[in-house]
């Protein structure tokens, strides 16, 4: 045996008999990522949402000051915004629960064929990767005026909505899709075909079956999808530019104050608004085993 | 459940549509790059690839896609290193933290872009510019690899629960050393999962937009960021065209195999 291997058979033996050494090696670098990057800069993120910039010189001006809150709170017209972006996010919610939960229920319940099966779960994955500007600018020539669907509605007398909220809605829905279907496939798959012939060999019909035996069985997965559908809206200010006309969702708020205005203080403290929306539900929702289910 | 013939007719009826809805908007940005009018018009009056030319021959498009693969190799290449090393942490030992960093791994893609955009640009700002690390290549890599981290290790804890550890305690039995057990034996069951990772979270990061505008500043645009500054621009729209209709096609590629290699997984992103 050499020299080198009888080092390694000695290292190799440290580690084996020290698992928490070879557990802080594998933790050290992710963790000084996860947490001095990722957890500091969200914390520098909100000590900075207590500062001001000067309105001449553009500074940071680092005193602590509720300034920033007390203007998104007193005007109307941040409560406004936030309220319509809210809408926003449970309306595309409920779009892709019902779309995502048919196709996630036809290609798990329904086709027979395993071939089929597959081609349709990757027919549905696949759009997930496709370019977000893309599918945006997609919509954007389909529902403008003189586009695609006032071209294939013509004919019928009919033209379609232009572009707006709904239009926004309808193209925030198709992005999110995917992260619903997939997730509720996944937990569809899970349920056992004898539990649902057990339910209809004791009578039930479709109905019940699906309402006390499949929906509290995947109901995690349904969360854990709506979590990527709603908080994913809720942080958007690019696919309103794109198809939404001359509206506004929250985020842009966020954005102009730090491209425009270059307010970055006020816009860390409306980026406030977003987070605490979004970790309420997570810990809401966690007690559900939805984060499994991610 | 057994469902009579009229409701599976339907029930197929209703995914059909469902699927048209997901596909007919790409098709409309296939077919319209083919569109020889320089400004928007449908249906097309004729089909050309001039637009495809002049996007290839492009400058901006070109020195774009180049900033794009280099964020994308770079931000790969950190999340495979890190994702890896946190799936063995999980699914490998049991630690008092384990949960909370499978919360805490998510957070960077269940909040939204804008955020962690933000906080990165905060820190950015007043922490690495006076370090001498200003905005550029490097900081729009950092918020990448962010991001990419939980796709790898998705795949990679993925496939370390399915294999556990039996293999590897024979090769360390046969006399193996902790780093030819991971060499010929560990490295070899991860290697397909950890490059559907890979794929995916380059994928990821070769469309992202919101954390690179806020990570990126003026000097350097990412293919995304040309894409959106050139939208608004009518004179770009044909070119526009043929960029979105590549990245369609583009993107079936790396996704396919990604499918392939993580046997039918959904992607890896859940």
């Amino acid at each position: 045996m050499t020299a080198q291997t009888l080092e390694g058979h000695r290292a190799s033996a440290f580690f084996y008999r020290h698992p928490r050494v070879r557990l802080g090696g594998l933790l050290s670098a992710p963790m000084l990522w996860l947490f001095a990057l990722y957890l500091g800069s969200l914390a520098v993120m909100l000590v900075s949402s207590f500062w001001t910039t000067d309105t001449f010189t553009g500074d940071l001006v680092k005193q602590g000051t509720l300034t920033n809150y007390q203007t998104l709170f007193s005007q109307a017209v941040y409560r406004t915004v936030a309220l319509r972006t809210v809408g926003i996010a449970l309306t595309v919610t409920v779009i892709d629960l019902i779309l995502g939960a048919a196709l996630a229920f036809f290609a798990s319940k329904v086709v027979r064929s395993r071939r089929v099966r597959y081609a349709l779960i990757i027919m549905i994955t696949l759009p997930l990767w496709a370019s977000y500007l893309v599918k945006g600018y997609a919509w954007r020539i389909t529902l403008e005026q003189g586009g695609v669907l006032d071209w294939a509605l013509k004919p019928l007398g009919l033209h379609g909505p232009g572009l707006g909220i709904p239009a926004t809605v309808l193209a925030l829905a198709y992005l999110w899709l995917p992260y619903m279907a997939l997730p509720i496939y996944a937990g569809l798959e899970r349920i056992p075909q004898s539990l649902l012939e057990a339910s209809s060999d004791l009578g039930a019909p479709i109905a019940r079956t699906l309402r006390s035996v499949v929906l509290p069985l995947v109901l995690p997965a349904i969360v854990a999808g709506s979590i990527f559908t709603f908080s994913l809206t809720l942080g958007d200010y690019i696919m309103v530019r794109i198809v939404g006309g001359s509206s506004q969702m929250f985020a842009n708020i966020i954005y102009d104050n730090i491209g425009v205005a270059g307010n970055l203080p006020f816009a860390a403290a409306a980026a406030m608004f977003p987070i605490t929306v979004v970790l309420l539900y997570l810990l809401l929702v966690r007690r559900s085993g939805a984060l499994e289910n991610l | 459940m057994t469902f009579s013939r009229r409701a599976r007719v339907l029930m197929g009826v209703a995914a059909a549509i469902a699927l048209a809805f997901i596909y007919v908007p790409l098709a409309v940005v296939l077919v319209n790059s083919f569109n020889p009018s320089r400004v928007f018009s449908w249906p097309p009056q004729g089909l050309t690839l001039t637009w495809w030319a002049k996007a290839a021959q492009n400058d901006g498009v070109r020195s774009a896609v180049g900033t794009s693969v280099k964020a994308g190799l770079g931000a790969t290449l950190i999340a495979m290193i890190l994702g890896s090393m946190i799936a063995f942490a999980v699914v490998r030992y049991d630690w008092f933290g384990r949960t909370a960093i499978s919360f805490l791994i998510i957070l960077p893609i269940a909040l939204p872009g804008i955020i962690t955009g933000i906080a990165l640009n905060s820190t950015i700002t007043t922490v690495l510019q006076p370090l001498g690390i200003s905005f550029g290549l490097l900081t729009v890599i950092i918020g990448h690899a962010t991001f990419c981290i939980v796709l790898v290790f998705n795949n990679v804890a993925a496939r370390l629960r399915r294999t556990g550890r039996v293999l590897e305690e024979a090769s360390m039995d046969l006399g193996a050393t902790s780093l030819q057990t991971f060499r010929l034996v560990t490295f070899p069951l991860i290697r397909s999962a950890l490059i559907a990772g890979a794929l995916l979270a380059f994928a990821l990061s070769f469309d992202e937009i919101v954390v690179t505008t806020f990570t990126a500043g003026p000097d350097i645009q990412t293919l995304p960021q040309w894409i959106f500054n050139n939208l608004f621009r009518p004179n770009q729209a044909p070119i526009v065209n043929a960029v979105a209709a590549v990245l369609v096609l583009a993107f079936i590629i790396p996704v396919y195999l990604a499918q392939r290699l993580s046997e039918g997984g959904a992607g890896g992103r859940f």
